[in-house]
Formats: C-alpha cells, sequence, structure tokens
C-alpha cells in the first residue's frame, strides 16, 4: 500500500464520514471504498481478483437463478439487518427450487450522506451471513445516488444454485390430495420489523426469523425427493403465498387453523395492531406440498432440523376450479384466506 | 392468547349455537342487525354465520366509520392536502377511499402531497411537535370510540401552545344513526330488522342507556355486544329470547366493559372541547339532524375548517353503487352489480368495498363463492 493509499484507507476506515458522490464516481474513492469496506469484509478469491465478473466451474445439472431487491425501513430490526437479509432472501429464493446455493452477487445503491459506519455494519452482517451459509459474495457493484433520491441503501442481490438430479419442485405442481406443510411460527420478521418502526414502536421480545434455508431444504430433500413445492412466505405472508401456489396449479387448499404455529406474541401484537398474522411477512420460514403419504416422513425430517422444530401438517390440497384457499376456522366456522389486499402497512422487505 | 382465546373458544360456541338451535322458532326468521363493522367482521372471520340456523340471520348495520363518511368530506380532505399543502395525517383506511373524479389521498400522496398515515391522533401531535413550519392536519374519524382521543389532543395542543396542529373534524354519533336507520325502516317498511346488536366500545363510552329510548319507541330489543365472536353468538340468543318472549329492552352482553352510564370523564371532556352540529351528511343515510360533532368555538384554532375555509362542494356518490342500502341494511352486498365485477378491495368503488370493516370487503374476504363446509381431514 502506498502512503496515498494508507491515507484513504485510513480515512475510510475509520469510518466516521457519510457516502459521498465522489463514491459512485468510478475513481478513486470508489476502489478506495470496494477494497477496504466490501472487500475488507466479503473477501475472497474472486473478489480479490478484483474483475468485473466472476468466472468459475459448476459441476452438471439444472441450474437455478434468482434476484431479489431488498428494500426495507428500518434497515436494523431485532434478529437481523438489511445485509443478513439480502443474503437470507436470496439463498432461500434459489433453495425453494430445491437447489444447492452456490455464489451470490451483490449491487448496493447508497444515498449521499449515509453514514459510513452503518454501512459498515450492514457489509459486515452481509458477509457473516454468507459465511454462515457456506455461498459467498463473488462479484457486486455500488452507485450512489444524491440526497433525497433514495433510502440509505437498497441492495440487489443475484443468486445461482445447483438442482440435484430427480428433483422437480416447482408451484404448479400442487395436486388434490397433497399434504401441505410448514416449516415453523408464522409472522416473526414482519411483526420484528413492525415493533422498530418509527411510528409504531411497541415492545415485544420478538425477534427476525431471517435465516438461509437451504440446510433445510437439503435435509427436506434427501428424505422426500418428490417434493411438489417449496415456497418462502415472505411479502404477503403464508396468505398470499399459497394462492399463488393455488393460482399456479389450479387447485384449491384448505386449511385448519388450529394447526397453523404462532407466536403467542406475535398474535398479540396482530390483536392488536388489527393485522391478520398470515399476511404477516418471514424470512426464514417455508411452505412445502407434498403427496399425503410422503407428509410424516418430510414432517420428521423437517422437525429434525433446527430451523424446522416447529413444523406442522396445516392442511390440504383440494380439487377448486376458483383455486380457493380456505380455512375452517380454530371457533368452528369457515373462511376464504384471500390474497393480501392492498397494502395496509408501510413495507417491511 | 390470555383474555382473548376465552372468547373464542370453540366448544363455548357450540354450546351457544345448540341453544340457537334449539330456542330459535322454525315458525319465524330473525333479522338481527349488528350495527357495528368489528361485529360484522367478527361474523365473517370466524365463521358465525355457518353455526347459525338458517332462520337467523345477520343484517350489517352502518358501524363502519371509513363507510359512511360521504364523499364530499374526503374531498375536503384531499383539497387541504393539495391547495393548502398541509401535512395531512389519516388512519391508513382512509387513504384508500374514492373520492369524487376518482380521486383519493393515495393518488394525492403519489403526487407529491404530505400525507401521512398514523395509528393515532398522537402520532399527529407528534409529527406537529417535530415539523414546526409544517401545517399538520389530522382527518379525525370515528364514533365516539374515538372521540376522546381527539378532545384530549385538542386541550394538550392548546395546552402546549402547539401553533400548527389543527384536527378535521368527522367525528359521528351513533344514536342518531340508529334513530335515522330506524325511522327510515318504519316509513318505507323496505327494511325488517327484528333485533339490533348494539356497539361495544362506543357504548363503552356512552354508556347504554342513550339506546333505551329507541328500544322502548320502534320495539326492537337492543342486545349490546363484545366484539369477540362468542359475544356476537351469546347477544343473538339474548336477542333471539327477547323477541320469544315478546320483550324489547335494552340488554348488556358486554358486562366486562360497558356500564349504563359509560365512561362519564370520558363524556365530560368531549362536550368540554366538542359540540353538537345541527345537521351532518352520512353516506346511506343522507342529512342526519344532531349526527355529528364540531369543535367549540373556544378551541376554534385547532379546527381545520375554520382555519383554512375549506370550500369544496359536495358531490354524489358513484352510479349503481349499493353502499347506500347497504348501510341502511336494505340490500346485501351481493345484490349490487358492481360486486366482485369492478368494485373489488383492490379497485374499490364504494366506501363499503374499503374499509376492512365493510360489509362489502368482509363479503369479499371472507365469505364468496363459499362452499359447504366438510370436515377437514386429521391436521
Amino acid at each position: 500500500m502506498t502512503v496515498i493509499e494508507a491515507r484513504f484507507a485510513k480515512a475510510d476506515a475509520c469510518l466516521g464520514g457519510a457516502v459521498e458522490m465522489i463514491h459512485g464516481s468510478g475513481g478513486r474513492a470508489t476502489a478506495e471504498l470496494v477494497r477496504n469496506l466490501f472487500h475488507r469484509h466479503l473477501g475472497n478469491a474472486f473478489l480479490a481478483q478484483g474483475n468485473d465478473q466472476a468466472a468459475f466451474d459448476i459441476g452438471a445439472g439444472r441450474l437455478v437463478m434468482t434476484t431479489d431487491a431488498h428494500v426495507i425501513a428500518p434497515l436494523f430490526f431485532p434478529g437481523g439487518d438489511i445485509g443478513s437479509l439480502a443474503v437470507h432472501g436470496t439463498i432461500n429464493d434459489v433453495a425453494m427450487a430445491g437447489a444447492r446455493p452456490l455464489y451470490l452477487s451483490a449491487a448496493f445503491v447508497l444515498e449521499e450522506g449515509f453514514p459510513l459506519a452503518d454501512l459498515d455494519r450492514i457489509v459486515a452482517s452481509m458477509a457473516r451471513a454468507s459465511r454462515e451459509a457456506g455461498v459467498p459474495v463473488v462479484t457486486g457493484d455500488t452507485k450512489v445516488v444524491e440526497k433525497g433520491k433514495g433510502d440509505g441503501v437498497f441492495i440487489t442481490t443475484t443468486g445461482i444454485g445447483l438442482v440435484p438430479e430427480g428433483v422437480h419442485i416447482s408451484g404448479d405442481r400442487a395436486c388434490p390430495g397433497d399434504a401441505i406443510l410448514v416449516s415453523g411460527t408464522l409472522g416473526d420478521h414482519g411483526i420484528a420489523v413492525l415493533s422498530k418502526r418509527e411510528n409504531l414502536s411497541f415492545e415485544t421480545e420478538i425477534v427476525s426469523d431471517s435465516a438461509a434455508l437451504h440446510g433445510l431444504v437439503a435435509d427436506m430433500v434427501a428424505a422426500v425427493p418428490t417434493i411438489h413445492c417449496l415456497r418462502d412466505p415472505t411479502r404477503g405472508g403464508l396468505g398470499s403465498t399459497l394462492n399463488e401456489i393455488a393460482q399456479q396449479s389450479r387447485v384449491g387448499m384448505r386449511l385448519a387453523e388450529s394447526a397453523i404455529p404462532f407466536k403467542p406474541d406475535v398474535v398479540a401484537a396482530c390483536e392488536l395492531l388489527g393485522l391478520d398474522p398470515l399476511y404477516i411477512a418471514n424470512e426464514g420460514k417455508l411452505t412445502a406440498i407434498c403427496e399425503k403419504g410422503d407428509a410424516g416422513r418430510l414432517l420428521a425430517a423437517m422437525r429434525a432440523h433446527p430451523l424446522g422444530r416447529d413444523a406442522a401438517i396445516i392442511g390440504e390440497v383440494v380439487a377448486d376450479v376458483h383455486a380457493f384457499v380456505q380455512m375452517q376456522t380454530r371457533f368452528g366456522g369457515n373462511r376464504m384466506v384471500d390474497w393480501l389486499l392492498g397494502d395496509p402497512l408501510p413495507r417491511i422487505c | 392468547m390470555k383474555y382473548v382465546d376465552e372468547f373464542r373458544d370453540r366448544q363455548l360456541a357450540e354450546g351457544l349455537a345448540k341453544a340457537i338451535r334449539h330456542e330459535a322458532n322454525t315458525r319465524r326468521s330473525y333479522n338481527v342487525m349488528e350495527f357495528c363493522g368489528g361485529h360484522t367482521h367478527a361474523i365473517f372471520r370466524y365463521g358465525v354465520q355457518d353455526l347459525m340456523p338458517k332462520n337467523v340471520s345477520y343484517v350489517h348495520g352502518p358501524g363502519c366509520p371509513v363507510c359512511v363518511l360521504p364523499i364530499g368530506r374526503i374531498d375536503h380532505a384531499l383539497e387541504l392536502s393539495e391547495q393548502h399543502g398541509v401535512t395531512l395525517c389519516s388512519y391508513g383506511d382512509m387513504l384508500r377511499v374514492p373520492a369524487s373524479k376518482r380521486r383519493s389521498l393515495l393518488k394525492a400522496k403519489a403526487d407529491g402531497a404530505d400525507i401521512r398515515m398514523v395509528y393515532s391522533i398522537d402520532d399527529a401531535l407528534k409529527i406537529a411537535r417535530q415539523n414546526p413550519s409544517r401545517e399538520v392536519v389530522f382527518f379525525a374519524i370515528g364514533f365516539e370510540t374515538t372521540t376522546p382521543p381527539t378532545a384530549v389532543a385538542i386541550r394538550k395542543a392548546q395546552a402546549e401552545g402547539l401553533k400548527n396542529f389543527s384536527v378535521f373534524c368527522n367525528h359521528v354519533l351513533t344514536p342518531a344513526a340508529l334513530k335515522a336507520i330506524l325511522g327510515n325502516a318504519e316509513e318505507s317498511g323496505s327494511v325488517s330488522i327484528d333485533a339490533f346488536l348494539g356497539p361495544s366500545h362506543v357504548s363503552s363510552v356512552i354508556g347504554s342507556k342513550p339506546y333505551e329510548y329507541f328500544a322502548d319507541k320502534y320495539k326492537r330489543p337492543v342486545v349490546i355486544a363484545g366484539f369477540e365472536p362468542l359475544d356476537v353468538m351469546q347477544a343473538t340468543l339474548m336477542a333471539i329470547r327477547q323477541l320469544n318472549e315478546g320483550r324489547h329492552v335494552v340488554e348488556n352482553q358486554y358486562v366486562r366493559v360497558v356500564t349504563r352510564d359509560g365512561n362519564v370523564k370520558a363524556q365530560t371532556l368531549v362536550a368540554e372541547v366538542l359540540e353538537l352540529r345541527s345537521s351532518f351528511e352520512w353516506r346511506g343515510l343522507g342529512e342526519v339532524p344532531s349526527s355529528a360533532l364540531r369543535i367549540r368555538e373556544a378551541y376554534a384554532d385547532f379546527d381545520a375548517e375554520k382555519r383554512f375555509g375549506v370550500t369544496t362542494k359536495p358531490s354524489r356518490d358513484a352510479k349503481s353503487c349499493e353502499c347506500p342500502s347497504i348501510l341502511r341494511g336494505e340490500k346485501k352486498p351481493t345484490d349490487c352489480k358492481l360486486f366482485g365485477t369492478v368494485c373489488t378491495p383492490d379497485n374499490p368503488i364504494g366506501s363499503c368495498m374499503v374499509s376492512s370493516e365493510g360489509a362489502c370487503a368482509a363479503y369479499w374476504t371472507y365469505g364468496r363463492f363459499r362452499q359447504p363446509s366438510s370436515p377437514l381431514e386429521a391436521a
């Protein structure tokens, strides 16, 4: 490192400053930010090459690819932040094809004036999530927008992964008679984020469930390779996700409210705010649909994994030309579980 | 969850359903109007109607504050935010209600108006304190339940000398609405309401006394009912018993909260800050005398209507939208040609489709194309 470089490095490393337009100019300041902040945390052999792309070999098989833009307020919430979320969200989208995630890319849109110390925290958290998941970020990009034209930081991550032989998981494969499962309690992420909203702060012990689910999925696929559908109920919650699958597969669903796992704190917060926990976002849960005869084996595999301890069978797929999701209420009556309508809440993921 | 699950207990529900089946006279029908959107919501969300015999049905009342607000008042709110450039604080439900020319607060927000969604008037006060250079207006709506917080906020603002805060007051009164519905029903004979489930939270403020006059004059039982599904079922049973015995008095099912005199302290506070309007327009009911509140002269500084002199003229509801008849209990949402075709919660034409407490939204969200219930396999 030259003396001048060292001075820049020191200036950035002290992190007392903020993002400036010059950080996005493509000049030296950009290079310094990339090296001293992004590479410092995310560093690996691919990034160290300093190219605008990553080159790698992949094994034979079907490749899956997904991309996800992450915008969230607040950026830091109980149980995670936009950095860990950007890693988990994309890994999960890859994993929901039954695939083993291989590599990630990350693009940052930074707002002028955003504190470098916060950016450092976010990238460090991203690096931790990526290390823990064993899925490296191998290429990336950074842009800076003028103050007032962004919301601190937006992160877009893209992921690729490989699907094992014989696995065909897709949202259009649900069949009448299939069982519907979830991997654990629902709504934790959305309520954790809401609890820290500026205009809505309330005391709760709930933390986000943000987690990478590919390990759980690998165990599930090993136990039941013929799983029909997998999806992570993020925005819109379980209610919207099941409606998506019902539409794709042209089937109906019947759920039993009493079988769906919720944390009492989440239910209490929803009572208070007038929300339905079925529509609250999750970042570390999945719903699975498989043949009824395989459901017991799949449930056992899920419960044996730390991220599936509270897994449950919550209903069944039925023939229905309307593709309606209906639910027998705990009370003994019946109701529709419709798509989430409009957006009654400020964005949460 | 403690103190909630107890009121949603399935076995108790089955017991009540059995009692209702046993006591309801099969030779007659029982049309029970649940006054509040909260009741409507509970009936649909928990599937209460499924547990009732065929001759007991619910008629959905006007107790949804968003639904009864006429379009003209929303036009006023739009005018405040667009022409007077204020920061308008509103409950989320209000944002999507269509005003005239298919405008809404949400559309105005997208066009750059400063409109904030808040969860209480306290949040609006906070925004006013934090932005002393902005005029902050709270779009106050609601029945007697939300009125005391408005009175408290206005008093607070005055005590603090807050110069940039005012309230666009649209508070309406339950007894006046009941009277209008019963009066209409008597005149036109178009609706047969046998009994009422009276408001729960509203009654915690005003007490059960104000309904005694109606029960007596119009000879209809009024049973004040809580918002939990078991409350609704028990109150329904109480109403059926009154009808069977030929009685028509005010009974209170919601004894854990409601007293005969209500919350006197809250009533005093409201009376200090707010006063009766001689008349107010309701969607569905038209002009109803003495049915709403305005801010007293002593607090005129906090009255957005006076401060900004809003001038927009009220306009008419969308043609062929049946919200007015639905709010009067004369029609069901499915009787409306627009229901589920052009009017859905994603693209609401009438106010009953916007608020989650509106009858149309409840029908759409929970009840459409319902198939006969079949027992779930062990799940």
